[in-house]
């Protein structure tokens, strides 16, 4: 009885000690503390969506604009020494990945809301996109108002285009994958008959395929933004004086050229 | 919690009723499947051998996920449509049964050879002897494992959220991501699981204790 009492508390202990150590998590050290040691910053960034994060087998390296735009940002807050580290996300992982400390920021397609602002805090806008459809040529939906109880529209777990789309289009059927790249191939295999999600990740998809295109404009407002873990003001405020030069000497706008030469017209 | 559950419940228990679902049927299909190529693994027939030979190191060798994808991607771009509850409950039940036919052989081989020998020159013919004396032998010998099997199947059902198979995991996955309370979420998923899986585990020593007296 003794012993096993013992056990028991020693358990508790153990337990109590970790729970101290993540109280005093990374993630509520000051970024901008920590950076003036260390010359890191850790990105969160999608490895499987064309044009903005995409791991390039040939290369074993990540590129896309959201890796531009990080890599930007890395050297205008610490300097040409500053080194930007990236860690694979999905829509699901990169909220619980920020607020444990994995990562300092998020930049991988990730929308403004007012939800997530709730949890997290967002820098200005970085890209303005909005959502639209993506369908095989020659299908019968040609907008947003075609989708009816007959059609399934693929959208993507954890994303606000698959809100959004419930309220747009609420007589449809909506089945929800894992990645962008499975969505696609399921609308390819007529598990669907059209994919939505934002413009810019769909002009992506329809590069890969000259068989489907992006039909009837945008249909949403929806701006993306690098995500920040709350209580770190001055992170955010260094984020947003370094996008703003970015965009005053046009390093911004080449980045943009590179990689959204269709969409460029749109830009603001 | 309980609040993250009232307000999903519906979701909650549609996705409990699927898996369900989708188990009993992977369940029921696997478990004759798996007889059926435990019984061609050990017969004198060298082609079915063979084949059940290939049919079991190809489909408990590779991921389930592959095997789902399989069916929720590539039938329907070649052959014929398939939703993803079904796609999902056919890979499951395929992956299951190449696990089921090596353990209903394990048990078929663990019987003793002499017991066969002993019926066959008592006069039993060979499937009498099998009916009659080996295979109620090898139930109780099987018993167990086939219930790790049974377990892992309802978890491997899981399989369905990747598939849109509407599944416990599916809409859990969803209601995490719409509220943010991933924990909870999961949590609640957990807890669902363990309602179908106990009463599995309790039933399988049920009949584990009962074969051991009787048998």
């Amino acid at each position: 009885m003794r012993k096993k009492l013992t056990y028991f508390l020693t358990m508790c202990l153990f337990l109590f000690t970790l729970t101290g150590c993540m109280k005093q998590n990374i993630a509520e050290q000051d970024i901008v503390e920590r950076i003036e040691k260390e010359p890191t910053i850790t990105w969160g960034v999608k490895i499987d969506t064309k044009l903005f994060g995409l791991y390039n087998i040939e290369k074993s390296e990540i590129e896309g604009f959201d890796i531009d735009i990080a890599k930007e940002l890395t050297k205008r807050i610490l300097g040409p020494k500053g080194k930007a580290e990236f860690v694979e996300v999905t829509s699901k992982t990169r909220i619980p990945l920020l607020k444990n400390g994995n990562i300092d920021g998020i930049i991988a397609t990730m929308t403004i809301t007012d939800e997530r602002k709730q949890v997290v805090d967002f820098s200005d806008v970085y890209f303005e996109a909005g959502q639209s459809l993506l369908v095989k040529k020659g299908s019968t939906i040609q907008s947003i108002k075609d989708l009816n109880a007959d059609t399934t529209v693929l959208a993507v777990k954890g994303s606000t285009s698959a809100t959004n789309i419930r309220k747009a289009a609420p007589d449809a059927k909506i089945l929800e994958l894992e990645n962008y790249a499975e969505a696609y191939t399921a609308l390819k295999s007529g598990q669907g008959d059209a994919v939505t999600t934002d413009n810019a990740i769909l002009y992506g998809m329809a590069s890969e395929d000259s068989n489907y295109e992006v039909v009837g404009g945008i249909f949403t407002d929806e701006p993306y933004g690098i995500a920040i873990n709350k209580n770190q003001e001055a992170f955010v405020k260094e984020i947003d004086q370094a996008l703003a030069e970015m965009k005053a000497d046009g390093t911004y706008q080449k980045i943009y050229q590179k990689w959204l030469p269709d969409a460029t017209n749109e830009a603001k | 919690m309980l609040q993250l559950f009232m307000d999903h419940s519906g979701e909650f228990l549609e996705g409990l009723k699927y898996t369900l679902l989708s188990s009993v049927i992977a369940l029921i299909f696997s478990l004759i499947i798996g007889i059926l190529i435990a019984i061609f693994q050990i017969s004198h027939s060298k082609p079915l051998r063979i084949v059940a030979k290939i049919y079991v190191e190809f489909f408990r060798n590779i991921p389930l996920l592959i095997i789902a994808m399989f069916f929720y991607v590539v039938v329907p771009m070649f052959w014929f449509k398939l939703d993803g509850f079904t796609a999902g409950t056919i890979g499951l039940t395929i992956y299951t049964s190449a696990f089921i036919a090596e353990t209903i052989r394990a048990g078929i081989l663990a019987v003793p050879p002499g017991q066969l020998e002993a019926a066959r020159s008592s006069g039993f013919s060979y499937v009498q002897a099998m009916w009659y004396i080996v295979l109620p032998q090898a139930i109780k010998i099987v018993i167990p494992p086939l219930g790790n099997q049974f377990i892992n199947l309802i978890k491997n059902s899981s399989i369905l959220a990747v598939v849109t198979g509407l599944d416990l995991m599916y809409q859990g996955d969803l209601i995490a991501s719409a509220t943010f309370n991933t924990f909870d979420t999961y949590m609640i998923v957990a807890l669902l699981y363990l309602i179908l899986t106990l009463p599995l585990s309790i039933i399988m020593n049920r009949l584990e204790k009962k074969f051991a007296v009787n048998g």
